[in-house]
Parts: structure tokens; C-alpha cells; sequence
């Protein structure tokens, strides 16, 4: 047995001298989805960021391949997580082929180039996004979704064995929510990728994540496999507003009372 | 895509505008000298015309191209810094003291040696302030960053138009051209020119983790560039560009905002490439407004700065309007 890709140890992140998160014990491994549950300001995002190595913990420590990541040169941190960013803000004109090979960055020297084989890594991220041939296309001229899909494609092209995504469904419509879970499981399924996705749709969560953390904002957490811990009672106390459950083949439905 | 060939090819077009440049320098001016006499006097004849394009042209277009080339690259690296289009060299007040010092300077009637020294003093001084107020509480963001200089900058302003006002009328001139950028007040071109070479050498090995930076600091560290530290080498590396510019040839405005812009325009954003060839571009630029400035209305001479404003304004609107939209 291998050692997790991402381990916590008694973790507490804090935000404005207050503990969102407290003794938090953690473990993704290969192949493993995990999502992040909460309300709006729970500190879902912060705890994801910390995990990722962009923010220090307020105490304990987060591990990557069983090593303290906050010893990890970076680059060599890079080549083992990826993170997905809420906003993408672009001061400067780009296109759409270029902005994907950033992904590339951790696995290049520093007096190399993109070579035709990292060029190909990026298309067929851009093809997996839905993105083929608009890679000569600005980025500022993307819309809200597609600018999404572009970072979800940086991503893949970065390859790295574990996914930090936060909120990867945001501007997107159905079809391409649907896509993106389906892409990111796959990457689990195939690769032995591991997935931590901070979510705001439950009946989502529970269909394509293995585990939920569920963050109170108070300190507390609660983690455990979908189908105990993704109930109407639980979910009805974390978002304070009463849900009602509805199971259809295997899945699980949530509707606000 | 981006590629080594494209790059090279575009850097040499560039080095042969610097080329052309010089050789417009060397022989343009208010005594005329043949390009084959310009030619032996590089190759070390020596004695008639070759004494004026060894001594006095090429020294003074040397200088001309390094201060140039140090804009340019200072300004390349602050708008990746500050992530702002808008940001140019003297944003952060680095002119401005060292406009301090210049003035202080030439208003005690020092030397010109003593002037230099006062102004990268200046110029130091107001880096200082500026780094130790905007890292306060150690998390420097762009924002607090540019407000900080901006507002160092205006106060520099105030303190330099207050030694204008009570300056006697004799030093007002040479105030003004210094204030203006002027290269015929550098008295050496080495040293510009090896602050150059430095940093250059300093800048380039960081290229492609600065095309990061320029699209947000936390996507940058994600991808495995230590961001902190890669912030602070830029900072003092663009300021102290910036210092050695100023302190060869006064505050020469305009190149380290517009050449950057051109370049990226003309070739995109890669910083590769944008900062070798705003480096050439911004020392052509320098090198080619200076000749016109001591031959527009020979024998007297005009400020470069105002020149590098009035070339680079249209070009740079013309540039703009090709854009496809």
C-alpha cells in the first residue's frame, strides 16, 4: 500500500485570528474523490488554498506522498498537485493554447521551451474541455464558461497525481458540469488520480465523490463516506435550512423544503 | 505557440534596428562625418572626424542605448510586478528621489560627479521607503505596493518643485533638463551599460515563471514558482534598473511605459522575448531620439525626453488602432 497523495494532521486553518477549521485529520489516496461541503464563508476555499500549499496552517501539518509539503520546493510540490483557483484574472492578452501550456511550467528546466510533445499534452486537454479549435483565439475573448473550461485544461495539462478544485463548476452550464465531474472521475477511475472538489450541489457530490468533509466554519468538520454522511438531517444542519431526500436508483436527490 | 526560432528571428531584426540606430548616431550631427571615415575610426584610426564619433558620439549614444535598454526592461518587469498595463519605471517613486538628490544637488553647485552620486542616493532612498512601507505587515499586494509609490512619488514631486521655485535663476536650466532626461549631461557610459549586461543576465532566468506571475500570484505559486521571493528580486531589480538610468541621464519619461507595450503589441507576451527585445527596442528608441535632439535645431540641443514622447505617442496610437478589436 502506497502512502496517501494528501495527508492532514491535525490541521486548523484560520481566517482573521478565527479557527474556521480545527484538528483535522485527513487522507486521499489514489484514485479517491473527496468533496468539500459548507456555507458560503465556512472556509471551504481557505482550507482548500491550504492544502495547496498557498497559504501556511494556523497549526499541524499537510502532507503530500507522506512528506511535509511545507519543506517540498515548489516546483517539486507542483508536480504533485494541482490547484483550480475561483478567479481567473488576466491584466495581459493571451491565447488560449499559450495560457494552457503554463501547465507545463513544473515539468520544464529553466532555460527550456515547450517542445511539440508538451504542445500535444495541451491540445488534448483543450479537446477533453470541449475547447478544440480555439486555440489561437484571445483569451479576453472567451466567455465566463469556456474561460473555465480553459483553467480546467491548464490543469490537465499540469498532470499532476492529485486535484485540489475549487468550485470547478462555476459558469458553467449542464452539460458541461456533467462533463467535467465525468472528465474528473475518469481521471480517478483510469490514472489513479486523486480528487478534493469544493461543491455546493449535495446530490452532485454524492454522485461523484467517494467521501464529503463537511466544513461547519466553526471548527468543526465531519467526514465520512457519501451515502452516511450526505443525509437530509446532516445537510439540513450544515446549510440551516430544512432539506428534504429523495432516492432514485442509487442516487439522491435534495430538495429545499 | 511560442518558439525559440520565432524569438531568435525577432531579436535580430531588433539588433539590426539597434544597428542602424548607432550607425545614424555616429554619423549624423552638426559636423558632418562620412560613414567611411566613421567606419575607420571604429576600426582605430585616429586623428580629424574620427575624434568626434569616438569621443564624443559614440559615448554618448552608448549611453543613450543602455539607459534606453534599463527603461525599457525596468518598465517590462514592473508591469508583470504590478500586473498593470499602466505601471512604468518611475511608478514607484524611484525618479522621484532621485530627482530629490539631482536637485539638492545642482542647487549646492556640486559637480557633476556629486550630482550622479545624489541622485542614485535619492533614487535608493525613495526604493527603501517605499519597500519598508509597503511591506509593513509583511504581504505586499499590488495595490498597497502602487499606492505607496504613487504617494512617495507625489511627495517627491512636492519637494522637487519646491527647490524650483527657490532656485536662483541661472541653475533653472540645467534643473530642467535634468528633470526633462538629457544625455548630454552623462559623463560616462559604462556603468549604464554594465547595468544593463547585469541586469539582463539577472532577469532572463526567471522569464517564463514571470509569464506566470503576470497572470496572479496564486495561479503562479500553484505552478511551483516562490513567489515571494521571485516579487522581491523583481522589485529591487526594475528599481535599481531604474537608478542607473536616472542617475546617467535624468528622468527620460515615456520609454519604459510605451516600449513594452510596442514589443508586446508586435509579439505578445511572453517575456522570453518581451524583455530582450524591449531592451534592444527601448535602446534603438533612446539612441534614434537623441540624434534627432542634437540635430533638430543644431547647434542648440533639444531634451531627449521630450523627443522619445513625441516619436513613440504616434507610434504607439497607430499600433493600437491595427488592433484587431
Amino acid at each position: 500500500m502506497s502512502r496517501p497523495l494528501l495527508e492532514t494532521r491535525q490541521l486548523a486553518v484560520e481566517i482573521g485570528g478565527h479557527y474556521v477549521v480545527d484538528r483535522l485529520d485527513l487522507s486521499v489516496g489514489e484514485g479517491e474523490r473527496l468533496a468539500i461541503l459548507g456555507r458560503n464563508g465556512a472556509g471551504k476555499s481557505t482550507l482548500l488554498s491550504v492544502l495547496a500549499g498557498l497559504r501556511p496552517p494556523a497549526a499541524g501539518a499537510v502532507l503530500l506522498d507522506g512528506e511535509d509539503a511545507a519543506l517540498i520546493p515548489p516546483r517539486d510540490a507542483a508536480l504533485r498537485r494541482a490547484w483550480l483557483g475561483q478567479f481567473q484574472s488576466d491584466p495581459f492578452g493571451s491565447s488560449v493554447l499559450e495560457t494552457a501550456l503554463t501547465g507545463r511550467h513544473p515539468h520544464l528546466g529553466r532555460w527550456d521551451w515547450e517542445s511539440t510533445r508538451d504542445a500535444e499534452l495541451a491540445r488534448g486537454a483543450l479537446k477533453a474541455v470541449g475547447l478544440e479549435g480555439m486555440e489561437k483565439r484571445q483569451i479576453h475573448t472567451l466567455s465566463g464558461g469556456e474561460r473555465q473550461r480553459l483553467a480546467i485544461a491548464t490543469l490537465l495539462t499540469q498532470a499532476a497525481p492529485l486535484y485540489l478544485l475549487d468550485e470547478p463548476l462555476s459558469h458553467l452550464d449542464l452539460n458541461h458540469q456533467m462533463a467535467v465531474l465525468e472528465l474528473f472521475a475518469g481521471t480517478a477511475r483510469d490514472c489513479g488520480a486523486g480528487v478534493v472538489m469544493v461543491l455546493h450541489d449535495p446530490a452532485l457530490a454524492h454522485r461523484f465523490c467517494d467521501r464529503a468533509l463537511l466544513v461547519y466554519g466553526d471548527g468543526e468538520t465531519c467526514c465520512g463516506p457519501v451515502d452516511d454522511i450526505l443525509t437530509a438531517d446532516t445537510l439540513s444542519t450544515l446549510y440551516g435550512y430544512r432539506l428534504r431526500q429523495l432516492d432514485d436508483a442509487g442516487r439522491r436527490c435534495f430538495i429545499p423544503e | 505557440m511560442p518558439s525559440r526560432q520565432r524569438a531568435f528571428l525577432i531579436l535580430c531584426g531588433l539588433s539590426l534596428l539597434a544597428v542602424a540606430s548607432f550607425a545614424l548616431a555616429l554619423t549624423v550631427g552638426s559636423f558632418k562625418v562620412a560613414p567611411g571615415e566613421v567606419l575607420a575610426a571604429l576600426f582605430g584610426q585616429e586623428g580629424g572626424a574620427g575624434d568626434v564619433v569616438m569621443q564624443l558620439r559614440l559615448p554618448r549614444a552608448l549611453a543613450g542605448f543602455a539607459c534606453g535598454g534599463l527603461l525599457a526592461l525596468a518598465g517590462a518587469l514592473m508591469q508583470v510586478l504590478l500586473r498593470n498595463p499602466l505601471a512604468d519605471p518611475y511608478v514607484l517613486g524611484i525618479s522621484g528621489g532621485a530627482g530629490v538628490g539631482a536637485m539638492f544637488a545642482i542647487l549646492l553647485g556640486w559637480p557633476v560627479l556629486g550630482i550622479d552620486g545624489l541622485a542614485f542616493a535619492g533614487a535608493l532612498g525613495a526604493m527603501f521607503i517605499v519597500f519598508g512601507l509597503a511591506h509593513g505587515d509583511g504581504s505586499w499586494t499590488q495595490t498597497r505596493l502602487l499606492l505607496t509609490g504613487v504617494i512617495v512619488a507625489a511627495g517627491c514631486g512636492a519637494l522637487v518643485a519646491l527647490m524650483l521655485a527657490i532656485a536662483p535663476e541661472h541653475k533653472l536650466r540645467g534643473m530642467l533638463f535634468w528633470l526633462m532626461g538629457d544625455l548630454g549631461q552623462s559623463s560616462n557610459w559604462w556603468p549604464p551599460l554594465l547595468a544593463l549586461g547585469v541586469a539582463l543576465l539577472f532577469a532572463m532566468p526567471f522569464a517564463r515563471e514571470l509569464n506566470l506571475l503576470a497572470r496572479g500570484m496564486m495561479q503562479a505559486q500553484a505552478l511551483g514558482v516562490a513567489v515571494d521571493r521571485l516579487r522581491l528580486a523583481i522589485y529591487l531589480l526594475a528599481s535599481l534598473a531604474t537608478a542607473a538610468s536616472v542617475t546617467t541621464a535624468g528622468s527620460i519619461g515615456f520609454v519604459g511605459l510605451v516600449v513594452p507595450h510596442l514589443v508586446r503589441l508586435a509579439t505578445g507576451n511572453d517575456q522570453r522575448l518581451l524583455l530582450p527585445a524591449s531592451v534592444l527596442a527601448g535602446g534603438a528608441l533612446l539612441v534614434l531620439a537623441d540624434t534627432l535632439a542634437r540635430t533638430l535645431i543644431a547647434p542648440q540641443q533639444l531634451p531627449v525626453g521630450v523627443l522619445t514622447a513625441l516619436i513613440g505617442v504616434p507610434v504607439f496610437l497607430f499600433l493600437l488602432s491595427r488592433q484587431p478589436k
